[in-house]
């Protein structure tokens, strides 16, 4: 069709004196500011601008809102975004958009734009700057409320085109949202809204401004002035373009100065139809026909009309050869009950069946909806949270009306917030203004219509978006779908990106008839969040690349970094791996490091580690209860290993305690657990022990670490600890000792995760590098080698030492792990100690952990593998799955120290097994030969430690 | 997101605080007295109410303290806080 006199000559809120520039699948169109994608495309005769998604049916614009169902493009510039209805789309200069088949294409490049988020509070937030919000809002601001005003338009008046003058609404009084789309409403009066910031300026948007932002607003009342949408009919190729929603033809008319066609036909079931007769009408479309099932259609219509047919209904909307097939030219009319066919030529059909509240955020909200057989529609019906619904959400219809529903609804809530309402309404309300006639359906007994009855109900729609026919829901109704929620999933209608909106009741209404069930009885599907799609750049804000997950680094951490460290992360923490040298891998690098440990001295950065101080009077009691070994004797100076096991007997973390004076001690914890093991602390602290005198505090971020290691560890601290006595008899194995190193004040410890002569050197996490750096130089002489946590975890596993959380799971013990001597026999009792004589904790043939040696020494065995008794095995084969397992490989390595590889593993009754060989199945089908040993491979005697 | 009224530090949002299940759960006085089903009872069985149901939270994120809160399981309504070792 061509565009000629389509655009009214004075009305809309156009700005006719300056032309944009767009183009739409190639073709170069203009339109003007003011102007949505959809209203220039209207304006340029522009019809079809889709294709469906699953038929390939040609498709239009049908409404002027974000309800719209068919009219969704795919935005090319200024930046790619899939999925857009042409209807909210702003008209920019430059706009590139093309035309769907019910899929969209996400950006092929980065997204350069900014998103952000803001949180806000107010007293009153309102959802709608319609007639009933502006006057709720405007109430509210006069009484001194702190307000929010959100609408998703770019300007407040909401989408009725009745809207009478808002000079009384004072902007500057309320914080005004617009192009603001609240679309969660959560508990606590918490709602989350996006506002679109800079794509109705297109290219001319400022860098600087975030494109958009996600608002988290707790509101003390919130008034829902959400509106309502009118709903299709469902008949014979009710979605060819052309076909539109009644209203919609107002809104294009008045708004953006479009005239939908040159000659309509109005099919309506309520009165609404009759202004958009009037209204066309006065602006020049020849009304062809006016369409209603009622049998009075009498009284004045305001405009002249083709031919009013009373007890009719539309049957089917047709192409024709002479204008094509994919726009409306013909429209077939018949009487109620059947009879025979009028056919009328028509370039616009525009249809309404009523009018649905919007009541998705209502219904989000907790608040229950009722069917009203008056009005046609769902409505609110009650809610715990603090919310009203003000005018066309709750089934009013006027201009005026919903004025003085918006003033009645802000009264409410200002009551409810203890503010006094002011004495005001609109100036508008009490003129003498009378607001178009309501809209209540059907009221001369003839039932609500929602679908036009046929032989044939595959071209009538019910979801434009999804393809769901009338035909479809009466497919899944036979099927023996009995419930809308499954006729939803069954059929799709209402999954679409438009949510149904357009599409709910209808839906609800044919599985009504079909199962001869009221709608009231069979209710309404769930609303969820959100009202209309969000992108996740948006959801996603700031919290993206580095600030997606925060890292923790050590002070020592810019050293690794130049050392050419390669890292992994551990729990937040990011830790040196392993330092490769010239041409080295991981597997070279480790073993040098290793080697530097076992014969001569390497250091790591220990800083991770967890460190929680507690003091006070009943201390040593607290850690008495929580750790399976006595605490409360350790001498001052001295230090002992401790294992800290669950309510259910199972290891959860272990470390060391360190007895610092009679009231205060030091603990170490793995290092991803150190927050969990302080919440477990604090808990039973809390809840179940108050009366201890005991305070915990983290102190990981104070104290920095350095781990040195090796025969000659004790050569290098005597170097930088001359006031210490570093000998063993004087500084034993497990004490620690507060000196100087290095010229720092510094707590040395000497504890050993790798079995070696060690100490571990605390001071103030500031002189971290400094005393990093200072250990190195005076180290270099004996070619002190730093190391990462993969030659920490070959050294322990050497030993046997778990790693909770990597040889152990939540299921195992510390018998399990061969640690019963770290569980206390004289302690009355302790967290998990009861469990320990449970049945199934005490049962012989649990899983334990155990050394595991390849027979071929060069074979590392993959962690996680599982091995199984040569009993099951048949001809040399696995059997037949369900295979049993006796358990799984939990490390492995390979060794320095013992030339070959090694695994520790969790083996059910495995420390019976030792010396049996096993199997483990590989991935590339073998079965590779295993002999069990106990967990500690090297120096089992301990005749290292003290060097 | 809920609001949750911390008696210590009042309203804040949810995220700042930490379930920690049923409330007035108390740790057995004797466990070594207790049988194994009795003991398996107080680790694992829980009451899975509809209504309103006392429970533990704690204010990780802000002054750390733990206080019990009867909550509707239904609504998802907080009734009322109270801090530990008042009265139910
Ligand atoms: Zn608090």
């Amino acid at each position: 069709m061509s565009g000629d006199g389509l655009r009214h000559a004075t009305e809309g809120r156009i700005d006719r004196g300056t032309v944009l520039r767009f183009r739409f699948d190639g073709t170069a169109y203009s339109g003007h500011p003011g102007d949505t994608l959809a209203s220039a495309l209207l304006a340029n005769g522009v019809r079809r601008i889709g294709t469906s998604v699953r038929l390939g049916r040609p498709r239009g614009v049908m409404s002027a809102g974000s309800e719209e169902p068919t009219g969704v493009v795919q935005l090319e510039a200024p930046f790619p975004d899939p999925m857009r209805p042409a209807t909210m789309v702003e008209l920019h200069d430059g706009l590139v958009a093309s035309s769907l088949s019910g899929r969209g294409r996400l950006a092929d490049r980065p997204d350069p734009a900014r998103y952000d988020a803001v949180h806000a509070h107010c007293d009153m937030l309102v959802v709608g700057a319609g007639p009933a919000g502006l006057a709720a809002a405007s109430l509210a601001v006069r009484s001194g409320a702190r307000v929010i005003l959100a609408d998703e338009r770019p300007e407040v008046g909401g989408a009725s085109p009745d809207t009478e003058g808002d000079d009384w609404f004072d902007r500057a009084g309320a914080r005004v949202l617009t192009r603001t789309t609240v679309f969660g409403y959560y508990d606590d009066n918490y709602l989350v809204a996006v506002e679109r910031r800079t794509d109705h300026l297109g290219a001319a948007a400022p860098g600087n401004l975030a494109r958009e932002r996600i608002w988290r607003i707790r509101a003390g009342q919130v008034v829902l002035a959400t509106g309502a949408h009118e709903r299709p009919i469902a008949f014979a190729g009710n979605d060819l373009p052309g076909v539109m929603l009644a209203d919609s033809a107002r809104t294009y008319l008045h708004r953006y100065g479009v005239l939908v066609g040159r000659r309509a036909v109005v099919f309506t079931i309520n009165d609404s139809g009759y202004r958009v007769v009037a209204d066309l009408a006065a602006a020049g479309v020849e009304i062809a026909a006016l369409v209603d099932p009622r049998e009075a259609t009498g009284g004045t219509v305001g405009g002249q009309v083709g031919g009013r047919y009373g007890g009719h209904v539309v049957v089917a909307a047709h192409g024709d050869d002479a204008h094509g097939h994919d726009v409306l030219s013909t429209v077939d009319i018949e009487p109620v009950g059947g009879g025979p066919t009028v056919r009328v030529d028509a370039d616009a059909l525009l249809v309404s069946g009523g009018w649905s509240p919007v009541l998705h955020l209502y219904s989000q909200s907790g608040g229950r909806l009722r069917y009203d057989e008056v009005v046609g529609a769902f409505l609110p019906d009650g809610c715990r949270q603090a919310v009203t619904v003000a005018g066309a959400a709750r089934g009013l219809t006027s201009t005026t009306a919903c004025l003085v529903d918006g003033v009645d609804a802000a009264r409410q809530a200002l009551t409810a917030l203890g503010i006094t309402p002011v004495d005001w309404s609109p100036p508008s309300v009490g003129a003498g203004a009378e607001g178009p006639p309501p809209a209540t359906a059907a009221p001369g007994g003839v039932p609500d219509l929602r679908f036009v009855p046929a032989e044939d109900y595959s071209t009538h729609f019910v979801d434009f978006q999804r393809d769901v026919t009338v035909a479809d829901v009466l497919r899944a109704t036979g099927a023996g779908l009995r419930s809308v929620e499954h006729v939803k999933r069954y059929t799709t209608a209402g999954t679409a990106h438009d949510q149904g909106k357009t599409s709910g009741l209808l839906t609800s209404a044919v599985v009504g008839q079909a199962l001869d069930a009221g709608i009231a009885e069979l209710g309404h599907t769930t609303f969820r969040p959100p009202y209309t799609p969000v992108s996740f750049a948006a959801l996603a804000g700031r919290d993206r690349g580095q600030l997606y997950d925060p890292v923790r680094v050590t002070a020592i951490h810019d050293w690794h970094v130049r050392h050419g460290a390669r890292f992994e992360d551990v729990g937040q923490w990011r830790r040196s791996w392993y330092y490769p040298a010239e041409g080295e891998g991981l597997a070279e690098a480790v073993r040098r490091e290793c080697v530097a440990a076992r014969t001569g001295v390497a250091f790591m950065d220990a800083s991770t580690l967890g460190k929680i101080e507690v003091q006070g009077p009943d201390a040593g009691r607290f850690l008495d209860r929580l750790y399976t070994n006595v605490m409360s004797t350790l001498a001052v100076g001295a230090i002992r290993y401790g294992v800290m096991c669950g309510l259910d007997g199972m290891v959860f973390d272990d470390g060391t305690v360190a007895r610092l004076a009679p009231d205060r001690f030091l603990l170490t914890t793995t290092t991803g657990n150190a927050g969990p093991v302080l919440d477990w602390m604090e808990e039973w602290l809390q809840t179940e022990w108050p009366d201890l005198a005991a305070w915990c505090t983290s102190v990981t971020d104070q104290w920095a670490t350095v781990a040195v290691v090796g025969p000659r560890s004790r050569d290098v601290l005597a170097r930088l600890a001359p006031g210490l006595a570093v000998d063993a008899a004087t500084f034993p194995f497990m004490t620690w000792r507060d000196t100087v190193v290095a010229g720092l004040p510094a707590r040395v410890c000497r504890i050993s995760f790798s079995g070696e002569l060690a100490y571990e050197v605390n001071v103030a996490w500031w002189h971290g590098l400094a005393l990093w750096e200072a250990v190195y130089e005076a180290g270099a002489p004996y070619g002190i080698t730093p190391y990462g946590t993969e030659t920490m975890h070959v050294l322990r596993a050497e030993k046997g030492y778990p790693i909770v959380g990597q040889d152990t799971d939540g299921t195992v013990t510390p018998q399990d792990l061969g640690m019963a001597w770290v569980v206390s026999k004289k302690k009355a009792d302790f967290i998990g100690k009861r469990s320990f004589a449970r049945s199934d904790t005490a049962r012989p043939d649990r899983k334990h952990l155990v050394g595991l040696l390849p027979e071929d020494p060069t074979l590392l065995l993959p962690e996680g593998v599982h091995v199984v008794d040569p009993a099951c095995l048949a001809g040399g084969r696995l059997p037949e799955p369900p295979v049993p397992m006796l358990g799984h490989v939990t490390s492995s390595y390979r060794s320095a120290a013992l030339d070959r590889t090694f695994a520790l593993a969790l083996v059910a009754g495995g420390r019976d097994r030792i010396g049996d060989r096993l199997y483990a199945p590989l991935d590339d089908g073998r079965l590779v030969p295993v002999t069990v040993a106990g967990p500690v491979l090297y120096d089992p005697e301990g005749a290292r430690r003290d060097g | 997101m809920l609001l949750i009224r911390c008696p210590w530090c009042g309203p804040r949002d949810e995220t700042e605080f930490h379930y920690g299940g049923a409330a007035h759960v108390a740790y057995p006085s004797d466990p070594a007295a207790l049988s194994d089903e009795e003991w398996g009872r107080y680790l694992f069985v829980r009451e899975n109410l509809k209504g309103p149901f006392a429970e533990r939270w704690c204010h990780t994120a802000g002054c750390r303290r733990w206080f019990n809160a009867v909550r509707d399981t239904l609504t998802n309504e907080i009734l009322r806080v109270y801090r530990i070792g008042e009265p139910a």
